[in-house]
């Protein structure tokens, strides 16, 4: 019995997702056919450029990488029912810190040493980026979303300053080479990913997701942490400090996603470029969304979307990539209407409006 | 459940109908004796009306006049650049054209994995040793260089000759090496035919953004005029577009850059600072074709017309005969070496 209804949820969770991906393919079939090219050869040409050769699957998984930690970022906040919208902003100033270390620690440093702290400094730095407005919103009640937001600009503008008018190499948009704290990529392991991208720095993102998850479902703050998502006021009753919990799911939230950066730099080209994973931030929103909240579905919908992003590439020269930004709307459009999560936080933030308006309205 | 299973399957099964169809349009395979072409744009992308569109331009005029068969990629994020570069030399492309200073590492990185295949890169920001001496490229890549200050130089002559005001001004956009070319020409141009002459210069800013500011644009173009200057020239990507609206409302005029920017405000472009991209483009795809490619830094001024003004029905009106002749005389003399334009503040 109980078998047979974890069959029926696992069922029900991979319904949506695939509901949504047929529709986008549908969609895609007729604007591929609307811009005159046959929708067999540009599949074909998706799938071959992405799993069909180890190049394309080598680019697959690194995008993979960012937009798992990005992903997660959003989906850690979620869970204790805010939306951290910031992930863009913390993840250039994971990058940026990491690169900073990177740059500040002599050659000599054996890599065992310097890459982890390369990658606490990408943590630290998107942790702190998200407990700004962690505090903001524990201790004074602002709304994390229109702070989060915000804060991108301040923090992309920031870094865009500080690289191009005091690191930045002459002519270039990025700092010098890193000395230390570098992460070897795929194809020096296996000849086969020659070429490509991909780097080790998948290996912490698939262990993140297990982290996240065991800290999510198996450990007592990450059953307070749910339980303030579902329903703060029960939660505070049961005597768990909300606020807390707020501060600190904001932290970790930022700290994911500030890990993503080193995927770029640690990874891949050894400094810190402006607008290196430009786009990646929002893109997790969605990869969350796909991938209900939950660190696995994490993975897959960032697997999912990691190929949409690559295919793009690939049917480039049949038809502009636009085709994949659209693909990739129809699906969030299409389980963000049927995610439970999301239509809970849609009414949650509707009663709470509602709610602001009869305070405001007496008084 | 039920439901959701039936619309799943009707979804699937509309999408397999479909993907029976293949129009007759359809690309289907490439074929022919003509060169193969990849083009991969900056970030930016296609649309920009300057640079990119500038780099289409040549592309399209490769495939009608040499045949080229050619084909484009808009990368996105980061590591799409090289990814798009590695697509296209992968598949054995003739010539690869990266478009843009941004590029740098990635066509460098490629040009060593590819003898076979030839690369060019637009605006490439060529290294130097730290004695200064700039770096030799691989045989199979070639730098387009532009002497931006050559083209600012005549224009700003024409500010001072045809704008009836001893003030003249510059907007510039992200406040960097690259601009102040087009700045030290502007000026040095201004002072040329108008030792008496003020140039008031700023700029947008010291970020990318600076690059796409329309509204500081306008605000600081507005500024500029009311301080008496009556020609602005601007350097400043889509930020100029804010520039021309100044000029629209105050009836002044502006310079456009890049590209003919004439159709932004017409008859307030008094004329606009030409960088022959699509040329360059071209003449690397005709060496590839006629097996006269050489790698290597390949710069192109007034001499080799790879910079230059814009002259033509729309604005002759704006530029008087004895302007326009002593405008040649300068671009003689630039030629000639007789006067030296600095590309430095």
């Amino acid at each position: 019995m109980s078998g047979d209804g974890l069959l029926m949820r696992a069922a029900q969770a991979f319904l949506a997702p695939l509901l949504a991906v047929a529709l986008a393919m549908v969609v895609g079939d007729l604007l591929i056919l609307t811009y005159g090219e046959s929708p067999a050869t540009v599949y074909a040409l998706l799938l071959e450029g992405t799993w069909g050769n180890w190049y394309g699957f080598g680019q697959v998984i690194y995008k993979t990488m960012t937009l798992t930690c990005t992903g997660l970022a959003f989906a850690y906040a979620a869970r204790a029912g805010l939306f951290n919208v910031g992930a863009e902003g913390q993840l250039a100033a994971g990058g940026f810190a990491a690169a900073l270390v990177g740059l500040l620690l002599p050659a000599s440093i054996p890599g065992v040493i310097a890459v982890p702290v390369c990658i606490a400094a990408s943590m630290i730095a998107g942790g702190a980026s998200g407990a700004i407005p962690g505090v903001l919103r524990a201790r004074f009640g602002a709304s994390e979303v229109i702070v989060t937001i915000m804060l991108n600009f301040v923090l992309l503008a920031l870094l865009n300053y500080v690289v191009a008018s005091h690191m930045a190499v002459p002519e270039t948009l990025h700092t010098a080479e890193m000395n230390a704290g570098f992460v070897a990529r795929l194809g020096s392991l296996f000849p086969v990913f020659a070429g490509s991208a991909a780097n080790l720095t998948i290996v912490v993102a698939v262990l993140v997701a297990v982290f996240a998850w065991w800290k999510l479902f198996r450990t007592r703050s990450g059953y307070e942490l749910r339980a303030v998502g579902l329903q703060p006021d029960a939660a505070e009753y049961g005597g768990i400090p909300v606020s807390r919990v707020w501060f600190r799911a904001m932290v970790w939230s930022g700290a994911f996603a500030g890990l993503g950066g080193i995927n770029f730099v640690l990874g891949y080209k050894h400094y810190y470029e402006e607008g290196f994973a430009a786009g990646s931030g929002f893109l997790g929103i969605a990869v969350a969304l796909v991938g209900r909240n939950h660190p696995l579905g994490i993975l897959i919908a960032a697997l999912l979307f990691a190929t949409l992003s690559q295919g793009g590439l690939a049917v480039n020269a049949l038809v502009p990539k636009q085709l994949v930004d659209i693909l990739q709307a129809v699906v969030i459009l299409a389980v963000a209407t049927t995610v439970p999560e999301v239509q809970r936080l849609l009414r949650k933030t509707a009663a709470s409006l509602v709610r602001r308006d009869a305070a405001e309205a007496t008084p | 459940m039920r439901r959701t299973l039936y619309l799943l399957g009707a979804l699937v099964a509309a999408h397999l109908l479909l993907l029976t169809i293949s129009p007759s349009g359809a690309t289907i395979a490439p074929e022919g004796e003509g060169l193969d072409i990849g083009i991969v744009f900056d970030v930016g992308g296609r649309g920009d009306k300057s640079f990119n569109d500038g780099a289409y331009l040549g592309g399209m005029l490769a495939a009608d006049s040499l045949q080229a068969r050619v084909r484009y990629i808009e990368p996105g994020e980061g590591s799409d650049r090289e990814a798009g570069l590695r697509l296209l030399a992968a598949e054995g492309m003739d010539l690869v054209v990266a478009v843009g200073f941004i590029f740098t590492d990635d066509v460098l990185t490629l040009a060593r994995e590819y003898p076979d295949v030839k690369f060019a890169d637009v605006d490439f920001a060529v290294a130097t040793d730290s004695l200064g001496n700039p770096l030799p490229l691989p045989p199979n890549l070639v730098a387009l260089k532009f002497r931006e200050e050559e083209g600012s130089f005549l224009v700003g002559a024409l500010a001072a000759l045809a704008g009836g005001s001893k003030k003249v001004g510059f907007v510039g956009g992200m406040d960097i090496a690259l601009i102040h070319k087009f700045e030290a020409g502007y000026r040095a141009g201004v002072m040329h035919v108008c030792p008496d002459c003020e140039v008031i210069a700023q700029y947008a800013g010291v970020t990318p953004e600076a690059f796409k500011n329309p509204g500081k644009g306008k605000e600081l173009a507005l500024s500029q005029y009311q301080q008496g200057v009556n020609v602005i020239f601007h350097a400043s990507g889509s930020t100029g577009l804010g520039v021309f609206e100044a000029a629209r409302t105050t009836g002044r005029l502006a310079i456009g850059v890049d590209a003919d920017q004439y159709s932004e405000a017409p008859g307030h472009v008094l004329t606009s600072m030409v960088k022959g991209i699509d040329a360059a483009v071209y003449d690397a795809a005709k060496a590839v074709q006629t097996g006269t490619f050489v790698g290597g830094v390949r710069v192109f001024g007034l001499a080799e017309r790879g910079v230059g003004y814009v002259y033509d029905d729309n604005n002759r009106a704006l530029i008087p005969d004895a302007v326009r002749s002593r405008l040649l005389a300068l671009e003689a003399d630039i030629i000639a070496g007789r006067i030296k334009v600095p590309n430095t503040r």
